[in-house]
């Protein structure tokens, strides 16, 4: 019972950010008058409903709300309907039902003029195959956004200059695409998405076209750039381990429906449904779990150091298993609020703890 | 028991089908043995024929008398690039009238020579330099500069034209799906398969015997490839690129002309190419309705029957289109490959070293060229003909040969095409609209039965039935022969690299020769008629025979023929039950277009003397009877829409079977 509330806990403070991006009950149907028939049943349809009127749902009855400065994954397998939902944010499609808040304000009822001035300034997005302009060259590329809003040559030359400084390009201004690899190429567009300032960043499996080394390495390039940026993040990925290195919280999609919202480690400890337990099954549980799930209450006996609640298991298992005494779990203030015992970490490291997690 | 299930579901309809072909089959049959009892069904009544033609006449003599201002300024317009043109590269400027009239020369053969060597150069390097560069100075050493300046002038101003409308056509047709539908894509159909021919007499009418009608053809032909290639290079843009000019907030304008247009470019230099080749072939064409130049000194000729002169003319068609396919290619070909970084320098000359140059050498050498007039015209000393060795090459092969064609040819019209031309000019034209019909309801259901049906009765109608039959007779059997040739070359160039590096540049030349070509080097050694038309029809038409049966049996997924390998297949077995069915449908396209490019050629055969709707069309255009010719074109269009909607619904049929 403690673990199902404590987890809440863990996200608290972050909920006192502004929501930037929000979803409220985002219908994507296809078909022949799939418009009319959720407006019919009032937003509120099932699957079966759906497949009986001969309808897709690319994307059910979604809620969420993203937080400014949060870096936001939608985790889910192909067909999904991940992709759907992140252009439904953009209105890149247009939703069928439902409502997409950009700070507060109903996305689908603005004017075209006002759409394009929002995804002129407000909004970068990064695309999968990178989606680069054959004709330009990198400098003309990331210079490309600022020149559709009619900005003069020498002030987005030096813009784009700037971002290419950025994500470590220099040299290859005048390089065209097909002469870059592919996460050079995914640098330019990187770059090119940052160069406008956008407040909000989608990121649509910006490296799943990469290979594996790569990946990594445009991974923690993407974290060095948040932690100078601050961006929001939309990120879009199929790969769980990704999601889990670089999510602040995780939403789960399965046909179409987001069946869990949560950080890593709550989605670890707490998964909704087998679904989503059969994601987090080979998770490294060392690296998402933190010290304030684990932890039990103080029973008097002697600790051989501290960790805050909320570092990750294996940032002091090493230590721990080798002190062979328990560790204080203590807060701010250097009040100890529990205590990790190393036959828990062990546990753990030895995947003995996951009956007792996933029932 | 699933699988026996099915099969016993799947076999009634076939059964069905069989029955019902065999029905069709035998009430046709009886309608031709009873073809006295019953002559309304075998030749259409005379008296029934729907005067289409006298309609037409009658429309066009209407917008002839009533549009004429209209008619007039648009010859005007068109006049002025035009003339520019025509006198830049042929003609002179003449500035004033009569004796003190200042003439500016035209271009110097020596600079337009330098700059195909330069254009080469930049595109394609060295080897293209002297391949282009060649065929020009082949043009100017053997005579033929003045006629061939005058056809590439035609084409610089017909292809800029075809280009743009093409896009502008191609971006409607994109950007509203109605429009495609029901405007863009019927009106493709008709202008690609209504013979070149039939476009003339209109043209003739409208705009008169000038240079000016002969462009409009020219561009009415040689556009479709541009508006096709537009729409596929847009659709073909990436969606991720569609969305990231979406998200980039490009206006609709910015979104098409910045970022969906320079994206497709590689498509879209295809259709250029394709539009020059056509062009080229209109404009020989054209030189009936006074767009001289190159293809009227051929006519000139052939009418004259001097087939030294008309061997020269045409090999100097054949070399302006090899050096213009050449160049287009390549300059495609480097924008698919896409470009690479290089020093960009502020100076102009040097940022376009090569465009530089080009107008450098132009205007010195035609600077020169007023002074020197070796520069101005090619000198007579240099200049030699090879007329008289072409006339002494057919005079030997005529003397020493002319038992054996004359045999090959008599034996062929008797045993061959006599007796099959009865069969078709005697077939029931009742009979012929219900087994169409028939067909095209198993391939493709009602609309296509309907389609087809309605074209085929329309040939009757007119009272143009025989003339058709004559058609399809001499169309098919090119079309069969062209296949019987062409298919095994193809197999054989699939299953060797060999082979096909030697078959790939023939082909590619093949292609590339306006039709007029063919017809000159048979009519010389088998003079005028059927045989001629069907020799140099079938030369046409091998080509797609051979390239898509290759390209259909190289496009089997290797790893299909893997598995074929690693079950057990011996070759033979992995070729005639693993690649070729699944090339079927790719070689029935080749087929398909073998029957379309047969029918087009046809019809120009009817320069040498067929009896067939090509000349009646031809007839029609010398009387400047545009009822007759229309009509008659009508009904060669839609002979080749039959057999192209037939094909395409068996095709696609095979294709979904496959998957």
């Amino acid at each position: 019972m403690t673990e199902a509330t404590e987890p809440q806990a863990v996200g608290t403070p972050k909920d006192a950010r502004p929501i930037k991006l929000a979803c409220r009950n985002v219908w994507k149907l296809f078909g022949s008058n799939a418009a009319s028939f959720i407006r019919e049943r009032d937003g509120k349809a099932s699957m079966a409903d759906v497949t009986a009127a001969g309808l897709v749902g690319a994307v059910r009855a979604v809620d969420l709300e993203i937080r400014q400065g949060e870096i936001f994954i939608i985790m889910g397998l192909s067909g999904s309907g991940k992709s759907t939902l992140v252009r439904c944010m953009s209105r890149l499609v247009e939703p069928t039902h439902g409502k997409v808040e950009f700070e507060g304000n109903d996305l689908l009822k603005i004017s075209d003029a006002a759409l394009i001035e929002l995804r002129r300034h407000r909004m970068g997005m990064v695309f999968q195959n990178f989606a680069l302009l054959p004709h330009l060259n990198v400098l003309d590329n990331i210079a490309f956004p600022l020149s559709i809003q009619g900005q003069d040559r020498p002030t987005r030359e030096a813009r784009a200059r700037e971002v290419i400084e950025l994500v470590g390009l220099r040299g290859r201004e005048h390089f065209y695409p097909r002469e870059l690899s592919g996460g050079q190429q995914q640098r330019v567009g990187i770059a090119r998405s940052l160069a406008t300032k956008p407040e909000i960043w989608f990121l649509d499996e910006p490296f799943s076209a990469l290979d594996p080394l790569i990946r990594r390495e445009m991974q923690d390039e993407l974290m060095r750039l948040q932690t100078m940026l601050h961006k929001t993040i939309v990120f879009i990925t199929h790969d769980f381990d990704e999601a889990i290195r670089l999510a602040d919280r995780i939403a789960i999609m399965k046909d179409g429906e987001v069946i869990q919202i949560g950080t890593p480690e709550q989605l670890v400890v707490n998964p909704a449904t087998d679904y989503v337990a059969e994601f987090t099954r080979d998770v490294d549980r060392a690296k998402v779990i933190s010290a304030r799930s684990l932890m039990r209450a103080c029973d008097g006996t002697e600790h051989g150091g501290t960790v805050s609640p909320d570092a990750k298991i294996a940032s002091f298992s090493a230590s721990i298993v080798a002190s062979g005494k328990p560790f204080a779990v203590v807060n701010g203030t250097g009040k100890p609020i529990g205590e990790v015992t190393p036959q828990a970490v062990i546990g753990l490291l030895a995947g003995l703890d996951k009956p007792r997690v996933g029932a | 028991m699933t699988v026996t299930a099915n099969a016993s579901e799947a076999r009634p309809p076939v059964q069905r089908w069989l029955l019902v072909w065999a029905l069709a089959l035998a009430a046709v049959l009886v309608v031709f043995l009873l073809q006295d009892g019953l002559p309304w069904a075998v030749n259409y009544p005379a008296e029934a024929v729907v005067p289409v033609a006298d309609w037409v006449s009658a429309l066009m003599r209407w917008i002839k008398s009533n549009l004429s201002w209209l008619t007039r300024s648009i010859t005007a317009v068109l006049g002025v690039p035009l003339d520019f043109a025509l006198n830049l590269l042929a003609k002179s400027f003449k500035i004033g009238h009569g004796a003190d009239a200042y003439v500016l020369p035209r271009l110097s053969w020596v600079g337009v020579c330098a700059s195909a060597f330069i254009a080469g150069h930049a595109a394609g390097g060295r080897k293209l330099s002297l391949l282009v560069g060649g065929c020009f100075l082949y043009i100017a050493l053997f005579g033929q500069w003045t006629s061939a300046m005058l056809t590439l002038a035609l084409i610089s101003i017909a292809v800029p034209f075809c280009i743009v409308t093409g896009l502008f056509a191609g971006i409607w047709a994109w950007r509203k799906p109605w429009a495609e539908r029901l405007i863009i894509s019927p009106a493709l159909d008709l202008m690609q398969t209504i013979p070149t021919f039939a476009y003339l007499i209109p043209m003739l009418l409208l705009f008169g015997n000038s240079p000016v009608s002969a462009m409009i053809a020219t561009a009415i032909f040689a556009t479709p490839p541009m508006v096709r290639a537009t729409m596929l290079g847009l659709s073909r843009v990436p969606s991720e690129i569609d969305d990231f000019s979406e998200m980039a907030g490009c206006t609709a304008r910015q979104k098409l002309w910045r970022v969906l247009l320079p994206s497709a470019r590689p498509t879209l230099m295809v259709g250029v190419n394709q539009v020059i080749m056509l062009a080229l072939n209109m404009v020989i064409i054209a030189s009936m309705i006074g767009a001289g130049g190159l293809g009227y000194d051929v006519l000139l000729a052939l009418r004259a029957l001097k087939v030294g002169e008309a061997m020269e003319a045409g090999l100097a068609i054949v070399a302006l289109a090899i050096a213009l396919d050449r160049l287009s290619q390549a300059i495609a070909h480097k924008q698919a490959k896409g470009q690479t970084h290089q020093a960009v320098s502020p100076v102009f000359w040097r940022r376009y070293p090569h465009l530089t140059l080009v107008v450098a050498i132009l205007a010195a050498t035609t600077l020169i060229s007023l002074y020197v007039p070796a520069f101005a015209a090619v000198p007579k000393a240099i200049t030699f003909t090879t007329a008289p060795l072409w006339k002494a090459a057919v005079n030997w092969i005529t003397i020493n040969f002319f038992d054996v064609i004359e045999a090959f040819r008599v034996a062929l019209i008797l045993n061959v095409l006599n007796p099959l031309r009865a069969f078709c000019e005697g077939f029931p034209w009742l009979g012929a609209v219900a087994l169409l019909g028939l067909a095209g309801y198993q391939l493709g259901g009602l609309r296509l039965a309907a389609l087809v049906a309605a074209l085929t009765a329309f040939c009757a109608i007119t009272g143009l039935w025989e003339k058709t039959m004559a058609t399809v007779y001499l169309c098919g059997i090119s079309a069969f022969i062209a296949c019987l040739i062409g298919i095994p070359i193809g197999l054989a160039a699939a299953r060797s690299d060999r082979f096909e590096k030697i078959v790939t540049p023939i082909i590619d030349t093949l292609q590339v020769l306006p039709s007029f070509c063919f017809i000159i080097p048979v009519v010389m050694l088998f003079r005028v008629g059927d045989v001629t038309a069907m020799i140099a029809t079938v030369a046409f038409a091998v080509v797609p025979a051979i390239r898509y049966t290759n390209h259909g049996i190289r496009q089997v997924p290797p790893a299909l023929i893997e598995a074929a390998k690693v079950s057990g297949c011996t070759p033979r077995q992995t070729f005639f039950r693993v690649q070729l069915p699944l090339a079927l449908p790719e070689i029935m396209l080749g087929v398909n277009q073998t029957i379309l490019m047969a029918l087009a050629m046809i019809i120009i055969c009817a320069m040498v003397g067929t009896r067939d709707l090509g000349q009646e069309v031809f007839i029609a255009l010398s009387k400047a009877d545009s009822g007759r010719g229309i009509v008659a074109g009508l009904a060669i269009a839609f002979i080749g829409i039959v057999a192209d909607r037939l094909f395409n619904a068996w095709t696609a049929k095979a294709r979904a079977r496959l998957g």
